[in-house]
């Protein structure tokens, strides 16, 4: 078991490294300049020089590499440059540890960036996962439960329908009709829970209810599934015979086990979620991670790419190791 | 009411019929049997002759699904069939218990073997977690499962196919139950293993002192524990009687083909096995008749074409015996001194 | 004694297992430990034992379905353990298998036609009539009919898809066929077609059989020679008549007493011996005999010393330090 959490922390270390040099190295594999970017229309080739040095672009590519690693344990200023650093301290950024790099297009430190973005995203995450995790079980087990009835085949058919509708159409659905034209429903936006919850729910509920449907309709098909099949299982069988009251055959014995599996695909989802909701949040104009990863590849923002990347992927890994963590503790048949 | 009241179980007509896209499964059709107290009934018969379907009859398992259940089910006097399914769950795993053939999958995989048997128990009685555990462990090592007090925490993977079904025993048994359906307890074990659960099986019965009924293709099984034998083909009882009697004077060319098909290891080797002809009927469009009648190799011993029109009732042969053909008694009774299988072991 | 058509002679199958992911200490499944077994040309011989003894895997090692750990194989008098793949495929025309569910072994898409096609275009066999007409014939010599061609192996019982199981075999006239438990899944009055088919084929064309099962009567009833595995090893053989009547080994002894007898007076007149607890993990088998965790006769020399496989009386072989008949002697 510990050998096990060793080898696994060890080799997600490993897996970040690898991303990190395979963003790197894709971005200069890119036939544009980063530094022509980072001015405007009336730009001259002495500034996009000076921008340059002062990004340290101009630097090799695996300097720059050791540089952003760097930054990771140590602080690091932009520019790097003791010449600029004498002469005018006050054009100079301080970037603590660890140091996520500099955006020169939005003129901020990636950190403050990511810092912003990251409880947006998490909001939308967690309150959808919420949403569709209730929503689609619940609606999966009822559904198993009636199975034959007219009940049944609606909800069957409601899920498959949202399954097809793409992400967008129904946020830009939601927030035509439900928002803009009846106002059912407060417009999206971000007010942090701490400052006031109720606000925080009432922005987050169109982009919650948007992401929640796909996801929960997928979750209606796989729990119905997972309930009709353990329902004809032979250990339902064996605790009916034994008398178990019925309510109790299908949440202690059947959902026991229909939902163990949903356990690892939810886990995985909500990972992905928290690594950015892209069209959720472009959507609805959130500044989440995935819009700011989107709006950063657009302007080839390489500090904001890589810090983004490299959240995601560390999200995304790290959940899938909770997820095993999380399985091998609730099926006794798989040891670590 | 006093003839009634010494039968512990009173199937009477049962019918288990099957609605399914190709027609209706006959699955146990017109199956009339009953049981004394502490007794043990063996139920043989090839698979799809509807053994399983009546076991889950009687505790009214079909319940809540599509199948259509029609007869008469009485246990200790009561009707089965139209009872609440309140009441009914107070009989079942408590009065009425059953074991499985494949204890791996009748056990849940996330719960400790432990944890099934105290809830089996806590069912049926008011005591703590504790107490039912101590329970379980109890009956684990009642049932013969060595190091019971670590192994009561155990899962179902955990143990080995024996040890699996002792638990489903030790489960079965932890309320005292009246009547025990054991459905083909050993096949999926080994002979030895199989030995082994006969003789824990033959054991609680003289402690605890239930009926068993225990269903089985297996004759050598049946000739090992049952004290009476009920022969099923195609959903009903085609002989039924004292296991010596159907053993020794069985009575009707099913029954025949079944004994006289199993090689055997005192019989005379290399000789061909006797064989049924045909296989099992369609339970959808039965044969009219009586049911064996395209199989059966000794209906040109029976006058006219009764066999194929007039379904055979089951009539009386002896005083414990009863079976399901046309034949007349002396036609049966030279039929059996013909099949040497049955001939040699019939010396007693 | 003329040669043997298949002898092994100190077969292994040994199977590596891993522990945890990243545990060091792999073990070996000990499946086949030293089986020494010989099949003469139109014979059949039984291999009997509880489940997991290696009675499968004895089979296919020593078709060379499985590569022996060590061990030596030969066939009509070829050492035949380190051909390989192009001789390997030649040798399936001599040796072919059957199977317990032989619906898993059947190609669900494919006609009953089709699939026995395939060995004679697999096998480049010559068929002089066309291959439509030999496959016919398969069919009915199998006891199916040459209208069944057509059919999906879904639309046929247990028992006619152990027939086109035979039926393939049969297809490349082998002179040996590993028959694995074939009988074990079906109802007693098929298994008695299928043993009768399988005897009738043997007297028409005189091929040897190993018949792998756990049942002793039908092991019995079929075998001419049998012997009795347990725990990757041969414990006994003999002739049948011999083996189930004068029994040396206290497995066997056993083995014998837990199969109930279809006769009520008998069965329970006679005495049993119940053995006690499971078999051993074949990756940590016992010291000395293997047997002897479980043997009412252990003494400590069982714990000590390995009984030799020695032959005690013409053509009855045994492992055990304390065979049966002496006991009753001492
Ligand atoms: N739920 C069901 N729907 C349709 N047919 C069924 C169902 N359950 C059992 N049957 C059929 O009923 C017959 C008897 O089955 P069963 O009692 O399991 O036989 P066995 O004697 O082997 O235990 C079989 O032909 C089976 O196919
Ligand atoms: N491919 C394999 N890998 C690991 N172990 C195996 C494999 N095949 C068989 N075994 C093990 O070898 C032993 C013998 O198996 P098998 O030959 O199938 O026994 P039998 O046919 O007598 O039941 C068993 O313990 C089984 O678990
Ligand atoms: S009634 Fe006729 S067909 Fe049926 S078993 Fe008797 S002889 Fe055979
Ligand atoms: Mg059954
Ligand atoms: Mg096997």
């Amino acid at each position: 078991m510990f050998q096990y959490v060793v080898k696994r922390v060890l080799s997600i270390i490993g897996m970040l490294i690898l991303i990190s040099v395979s963003v790197f190295a894709l971005f200069f594999a890119v036939p544009a300049d980063p530094a022509r970017l980072t001015c405007g229309k009336n730009c001259t080739p002495a500034i996009i020089e000076a921008n340059r040095h002062a990004l340290g672009y101009d630097k090799p590519i695996v300097v720059q590499y050791f540089d952003f690693m760097k930054g990771l344990v140590s602080e690091r200023d932009f520019p790097d440059d003791p010449v600029i650093a004498k002469n005018s301290p006050q054009s100079i950024t301080h970037c603590p540890a660890p140091c996520l790099g500099y955006s020169a297009t939005q003129g901020q430190l990636v950190s403050t960036m990511i810092k912003q973005a990251f409880p947006i995203t998490a909001s939308i995450a967690v309150g959808a996962f919420v949403l569709w995790l209730v929503g689609g079980i619940g609606i999966g087990v009822l559904s198993a439960l009636k199975r034959g009835s007219i009940l049944e085949r609606g909800l069957v058919g409601a899920s498959l329908v949202a399954y097809s509708l793409p992400t967008f159409f129904i946020g830009l659905l939601l927030l035509d009709i439900v928002s803009i034209k009846y106002g059912l429903a407060p417009p999206a936006g971000y007010t942090p829970f701490v400052d006031d919850p109720v606000a925080w729910a009432k922005g987050m509920i169109l982009p919650w209810i948007t992401l929640a449907m796909v996801f929960a309709a997928l979750y209606v098909r796989l729990t119905r599934a997972n309930m009709l099949e353990t329902l004809s299982e032979d250990y339902i069988r064996t605790a009916r015979a034994k008398g178990v009251p019925e309510w109790a055959v299908i949440v202690r014995h059947a959902m026991r086990a229909a939902l163990t599996p949903i356990v690892t695909i939810a886990g995985l989802d909500l990972g992905g979620v928290l690594a950015g909701a892209a069209i959720t949040e472009t959507v609805f104009n959130l500044n989440g991670i995935g819009k700011t990863g989107v709006y950063a590849i657009q302007q080839l923002d390489l500090p904001v790419i890589v810090a983004v990347v490299l959240l995601s992927a560390f999200v995304i890994v790290l959940f899938n190791f909770l997820v095993d963590l999380l399985y091998a503790f609730l099926d006794p048949r798989v040891t670590l | 009411m006093s003839e009634q009241a010494r039968h512990l179980l009173e199937v009477d007509d049962l019918e288990v019929h099957f609605p399914t896209a190709d027609g209706l499964v006959r699955a146990v059709d017109g199956l009339t049997f009953s049981l004394e107290p502490g007794r043990t009934l063996g139920i043989v018969g090839e698979s799809g002759s509807g053994k399983s379907v009546t076991s889950q009859a009687i505790l009214g398992l079909h319940r809540g699904t599509p199948a259509k259940v029609s007869g008469r089910i009485r246990f200790d006097g009561v009707e089965l069939l139209d009872l609440p399914i309140k009441d009914l769950r107070r009989l079942r795993g408590n009065d009425i218990s059953m074991i499985f053939q494949d204890p791996l999958s009748a056990l849940h995989p996330y719960y400790s073997v432990g944890k099934q048997i105290a809830e089996a128990y806590r069912v049926h009685h008011s005591v703590s977690r504790r107490q039912a555990l101590a329970r379980a462990e109890e009956m684990l090592e009642l049932v013969g499962i060595p190091n019971a007090g670590r192994r009561v925490h155990e899962y179902p993977h955990q143990f080995s196919g024996g040890m699996r079904q002792r638990a489903m025993i030790a489960m079965a048994l932890v309320n005292d139950p009246r009547l025990l359906i054991a459905d083909e307890p050993t096949t999926a074990l080994d002979v030895t293993v199989q030995a082994q659960i006969l003789e824990l099986m033959k054991k609680l019965q003289r402690e605890f002192g239930s009926a068993i009924i225990i269903i089985t293709h297996d004759l050598g099984v049946v000739a090992d524990i049952a004290d009476d034998v009920l022969v099923m083909y195609a959903g009903h009882a085609v002989e039924q009687g004292a296991v010596n009697e159907v053993f020794y004077q069985p009575d009707m060319p099913y029954t025949w083909g079944l004994l006289s098909s199993m090689p055997r290891i005192g019989s005379p080797r290399g000789q061909r096995l006797a064989t049924i002809a045909g296989s099992p009927p369609s339970l959808i469009r039965p044969p009219s008749g009586c049911r064996f009648h395209p199989r059966c190799a000794y209906r040109g011993l029976v006058e006219g074409d009764a066999c194929v029109t007039t379904p055979p009732r089951l009539v009386a042969g002896g005083a414990d015996h009863r079976a399901r053909c046309h034949l007349e008694p002396g036609a049966r009774e030279r039929v059996r001194l013909q099949l040497s299988t049955i001939d040699s072991v019939g010396e007693r | 004694m003329t040669e043997p058509l298949l002898r092994v002679t100190g077969l292994r199958k040994h199977f590596p297992t891993k522990g945890g992911l990243l545990s060091r200490n792999r073990s070996v499944v000990k499946a086949v430990d030293g089986v020494s077994l010989e099949v003469a040309g139109g014979e059949t011989v039984g291999l009997v034992g509880e489940s997991g003894c290696g009675k499968s895997t004895t089979g296919r090692t020593m078709l060379r379905a499985l590569e022996p750990t060590s061990g030596r194989i030969e066939f009509d008098g070829r050492d035949i353990t380190g051909v390989g793949r192009e001789e390997l495929r030649k040798l399936r025309r001599e040796m072919q298998m059957i199977f317990q569910d032989p619906f898993s072994s059947l190609n669900p898409r494919h006609t009953v036609g089709t699939i026995l096609a395939a060995p004679f275009e697999i096998q480049g066999i010559k068929a002089p009539n066309g291959v439509k007409a030999a496959v016919r014939d398969l069919l009915s010599r199998v006891g199916l009919s040459p209208e069944h061609y057509n059919r999906y192996p879904h639309e046929f019982s247990g028992g006619q898809r152990q027939r086109i199981g035979i039926a393939r075999a049969l297809a490349v006239q082998p002179r040996l066929i590993v028959c694995d438990e074939p009988v074990s899944a079906l109802d007693v009055s098929i298994q008695a077609e299928i043993i009768n088919l399988l005897q009738d084929i043997q007297a028409e064309t005189g091929i040897a059989y190993v018949f792998v099962a756990h049942d002793l009567s039908v092991v019995r009833h079929i075998s001419d020679r049998v012997a009795v595995m347990y725990l990757g090893k041969v414990m006994e053989s003999a002739t049948s008549d011999e083996l189930y009547e004068r029994p040396l080994h206290p497995y066997t002894n056993a083995l014998l007493s837990a199969a109930p007898l279809p006769d009520p007076v008998q069965q329970r007149a006679r005495e049993k011996i119940v053995l006690q607890g499971d078999l051993p993990s074949p990756s940590d088998p016992p010291s000395g005999c293997v047997f002897r965790t479980r043997c009412p006769m252990a003494q400590q020399v069982c714990a000590e010393v390995t009984p030799a496989y020695a032959e005690h009386s013409p053509g009855h072989w045994v492992a055990c330090h304390f065979p049966e008949d002496e006991q009753l002697a001492a």
